[in-house]
């Protein structure tokens, strides 16, 4: 394929400037958003100067302040409930097929394939239901629901593609099963792991329908407490934390990317 | 083979891909094909010839030369508008059609009337010899039906030149074997130009009317495969083509037999065509095994000794070493019995026949 | 039990399996069985629900009402709704296929190295936060906004733009929100095609339009399916897009579901409108798996 560079015959006609289009169309918005983020005038569309004031305001709100750190702990206990039960599962079906394993898969992947809409009302219903109170603790649990299958498919992929051979090599050398576990499999499947935690905390932090509806009154996230930010209007310092969240969650992902390149 | 019978020729066409560094695929190749041959394209892989395949069927441009079918240039005239059609290594039937569709392909894109269409791929299924298998999907065929697919789909376009790209080396040896002559034969009935592309060089001395030896983007050598087998120009191609013994020596100018040479190692011998060698000349002469006659010692020839002996049923190879340190292989057939005349540690002498020796180019 | 687990593979298996298993059951196929049952529910005096009184009156209520004299008449709110999100996500999905085949195209012809930075492009969008993305286009959008001031200053338009808060804007921001999960499927499929085949079909004098609609299109049906589908099921629960973008003129499922959980208070009619979302999801979902079970993007039904 790499041959086709440069060779006309494979010009598609419109296939490129549709590309550029597309790259344009997606991260046009982003771009305006973070440029406007710096604009030192209060009235978003007249560009007064370069400034960074507003993300000072922004950081200096307590309210936003305390939502962003109810987001950092739901998404850290989530991710890390999450992708530990990913990877016992991840390790469980590694290996050859097994009668259930649709079943499995099916139950593993239904976070993933229910609208969050429902998930949120469902799971709303059901707390209301067993009595428990919502704060904190139902975000975090909620979140891991979902955090599981995020973190499995990265992990899987991972498990997927190392020899197995190398288990049986290091049978041949002595190795018991724990050993060889904790020698060969966890060394080589950890980028997989953190590259799965990476992804689940991403998606825990990014979360908004399902904190909507399960978080009380104190377990307001910054998600949420920006969602109320834009029902009362634009302005500078919606934009300036919109922003913020913007660039720490592409930090994010090329972390987990670069991870994932790493170690190949 | 004169002007208006050339199918296909190639005017010192030359194909780098770029790359770090760029890749010289093909270098200076020039070719004349003509109308109605078997042509082989020969060498080990890396030789640029399914390059030089690509180049003619359009898949690719040329960095400099010329590509001409008859008589028009072809430029940068896309494949789909080349009367060309190629058989691909890999067959490339299209796994979502049946049989019958893909033979039928290159007709509908030509857009020929329906009744045509059929007829042409009942046609061709029966030349192939598919007939009940029109419905099937190609992942339901053996390997070898699917490049009888691959050739009835190329051919029932009626193409002026027919590429094939090793399309036989998936297939096993004894299917290998009953193809190869199931492709003269449709080769010889057809008419069609076939241009094929090969790193057997078995299978290009049984198939072709002239072969081109190709090697680093190069054309070696171009001739029949008698000329090829017996008269190669070029180390490689005595090398590639079948064994050779190689022999260090020097001209001594004209005598009675042709022009002698004496061997590196001592030892004189005579050649029937000395290439324009002259006295002093030092060069490099190739001798197949089976053209070297085993003797008793005598002074007056070459002698050396028994190494070893290899005995292969048909025939027998003699590993001998020279008297002046040079080893050869003689490869004798088993006539009278099964056992072999000599054994190792034997002195024999060597006599080489005077057409049997070439002149190489250094 | 440890010399057990060590032992018995498939013990040991399910050992590892469970904590997940329970975990998604518990805290998702229960909740969801939970919301079958209330859906079918007496809605409660001030909210909430009468637990244990049966009653369809919330699926009832998604054609008819009852006036206030008493009589039963067709209620078609609740249906335009419905209409319109299956609209506006077909719209969307449409749009979606249409630019992202030629990306996805596009990425799929370019040298490896080229074809891995792209990917990364389109996935960052995946990874951030969607109120976020949305917000962006009300940025765009509003009236004097970026757009309409721009336009206005280029003289083009002297009245305001008037698109946000319209289906017209959420059809934007849901195009723009799902564009990546359109491509990405397309991509993976074509990036398993043998492009040897279109070699041979412009060999056989297949021109480069009839190769695409011939031999690329067809082999990569699974992940075209793939990508509108997982473009279709977001669309037609989504909650933010038209929260943020539409207005209250141009709610969605996703809008009248949360309604019934805040100012409206009728739980039972919320669940039974997340149940029927969740059901027509579940059926297509199933439809796909059953034509086209265990198919990598790339094969074709044999």
């Amino acid at each position: 394929m790499s041959g086709h560079r440069g060779n006309p015959l494979w010009r598609f006609r419109g296939v490129a400037p549709s590309a550029g289009l597309f790259f344009a169309y997606l991260y046009l918005p982003t771009a305006v958003l973070i440029a406007l983020s710096f604009n030192e005038n209060r009235i978003a569309t007249i560009w007064t100067g370069f400034s960074p004031h507003w993300y000072g305001v922004v950081l200096s709100n307590d309210d936003i302040l305390r939502a962003a750190r109810n987001s950092l702990v739901i998404a850290i206990a989530a991710s890390l409930a999450g992708t530990t039960l990913a990877t016992f599962a991840a390790l469980a079906t590694n290996s050859e097929r097994f009668r259930g394993q649709s079943l499995v898969n099916g139950l593993l992947a239904l976070p993933l394939l229910v609208p969050e809409i429902v998930t949120a009302v469902a799971t709303l219903l059901f707390f209301v239901l067993i009595g428990l109170k919502l704060g904190i603790m139902t975000v975090i649990i909620a979140h891991t629901v979902f955090c599981i299958p995020f973190a499995y498919l990265p992990i899987r992929a991972r498990l997927q593609g190392m020899d197995p051979a190398l288990g049986h090599a290091a049978a041949d050398l002595y190795a018991n099963e724990w050993q060889a576990f904790t020698r060969v499999t966890l060394p080589l499947l950890w980028p997989g792991i953190l590259s799965g935690g990476v992804l689940a905390f991403i998606i825990s932090l990014d979360d908004f329908v399902i904190t909507y509806f399960v978080a009380g009154a104190g377990a307001t996230t910054l998600p949420v407490y920006i969602f109320g930010m834009i029902r009362i209007g634009v302005t500078p310092e919606v934009n300036a934390v919109s922003a913020l969240m913007l660039m720490v969650s592409i930090v994010m992902v090329s972390i987990s990317w670069l991870i994932g390149r790493a170690r190949r | 083979m004169n002007a208006s019978s050339v199918a296909v020729e190639a005017h010192s066409v030359t194909k780098i891909f770029p790359g770090k560094p760029p890749v010289h695929a093909l270098e200076d190749a020039s070719v004349a094909i003509g109308a109605g041959e078997f042509f082989t394209l020969l060498g080990p892989s890396g030789c640029g010839k399914t390059t030089l395949l690509r180049l003619i069927a359009g898949f690719e441009q040329p960095s400099a030369g010329e590509l001409i079918l008859y008589g028009k240039t072809l430029g940068h005239l896309p494949p789909f508008r080349r009367p060309i059609n190629t058989v691909f290594q890999s067959y490339a039937l299209f796994p979502h059609l049946s049989v019958s569709r893909n033979i039928a392909f290159g007709l509908e894109m030509r857009k020929a009337p329906r009744a045509e269409i059929s007829g042409r791929v009942e046609e061709m299924l029966a030349l192939v010899q598919l007939e009940k298998l029109g419905d099937r999907r190609p992942s339901q065929l053996s390997g070898g039906q699917q490049q009888r697919v691959a050739l009835a789909r190329a051919l029932a376009n009626h193409p002026k030149v027919l590429l094939l790209d090793e399309p036989l080396s998936a297939l096993d040896l004894k299917l290998r074997k009953e193809m190869q002559l199931e492709l003269k034969r449709l080769q010889l009935e057809t008419g069609i130009t076939f241009i094929f592309v090969t790193h057997d060089q078995e299978e290009a001395l049984t198939m072709s009317d002239r072969i081109a030896v190709m090697r680093d983007g190069r054309i070696l050598q171009i001739g029949t495969p008698t000329q090829i087998y017996e008269r190669p120009e070029d180390r490689f191609v005595a090398d590639f083509i079948g064994d050779s013994n190689f022999l260090d020596a020097e001209c001594r100018g004209v005598n009675g037999d042709g022009v002698g040479f004496v061997l590196a190692g001592g030892g004189e011998l005579s050649v029937a065509d000395g290439h324009g060698c002259t006295a002093g000349d030092r060069v490099t002469l190739a001798v197949r095994p089976e053209r070297i006659d085993l003797d008793i010692p005598d002074a007056s020839r070459v002698t050396g000794k028994v190494e070893n002996v290899v005995y292969f049923g048909t025939d027998t190879t003699y590993h001998v070493m020279l008297s002046g340190g040079t080893r050869v292989q003689v490869r004798v057939q088993n006539r009278t019995g099964s056992r072999p005349k000599l054994n190792p540690g034997d002195a024999v002498g060597i006599a080489f026949p005077p057409d049997a020796v070439q002149v190489l180019r250094r | 039990m440890i010399q057990a687990l060590r032992k018995d593979a498939r013990l040991r298996r399910w050992t590892l399996l469970a904590p997940a298993m329970l975990f998604i059951g518990f805290f998702m196929l229960a909740p969801i069985g939970l919301m079958a049952y209330v859906s079918v529910l007496e809605r409660g005096e001030f909210g909430g629900v009468e637990w244990g009184v049966f009653s369809i009156d919330a699926y009832w209520s998604f054609f008819f009402e009852r006036e206030l004299d008493g009589s039963v008449a067709v209620n078609t709110d609740y249906l335009q709704i419905f209409l319109r999100s299956f609209w506006l996500s077909l719209v969307t999905t449409l749009l979606a296929l249409l630019a992202g085949f030629p990306t996805a195209l596009y990425m799929a012809l370019q040298p490896e190295r080229y074809r891995n930075v792209l990917v990364f492009l389109v996935t960052i969008p995946f990874w951030t936060n969607l109120l976020v993305r949305n917000y962006a286009w009300i940025l765009l959008l509003r009236n004097n906004g970026l757009i309409d001031a721009s336009l206005n200053k280029l003289g083009i338009t002297s009245e305001p733009i008037n698109v946000l808060y319209t289906p017209f804007a959420t059809g934007i921001g849901l195009t723009y929100s799902f564009l990546p999960f359109m491509v990405l499927p397309i991509y993976a499929s074509l990036e398993k095609l043998d492009f040897r085949l279109v070699e041979a079909a412009f060999d056989l004098g297949a021109d480069r339009l009839r190769a695409l609609f011939r031999i690329i299109v067809p082999l990569s049906a699974p992940g075209i399916i793939a990508g509108c589908i997982l473009v279709f099921v977001p669309c037609l629960g989504a909650y933010v897009t038209p929260e943020l973008l539409g207005g209250s003129k141009s709610m969605m499922i996703g809008n009248l579901i949360q309604a019934q959980f805040g100012a409206s208070r009728n739980w039972p009619f919320g669940a039974a409108l997340a149940f029927t979302l969740l059901a027509i999801v579940l059926l297509a979902m199933m439809v796909y798996a059953m034509r086209f079970r265990g198919q990598a993007p790339g094969e074709t039904r044999q």
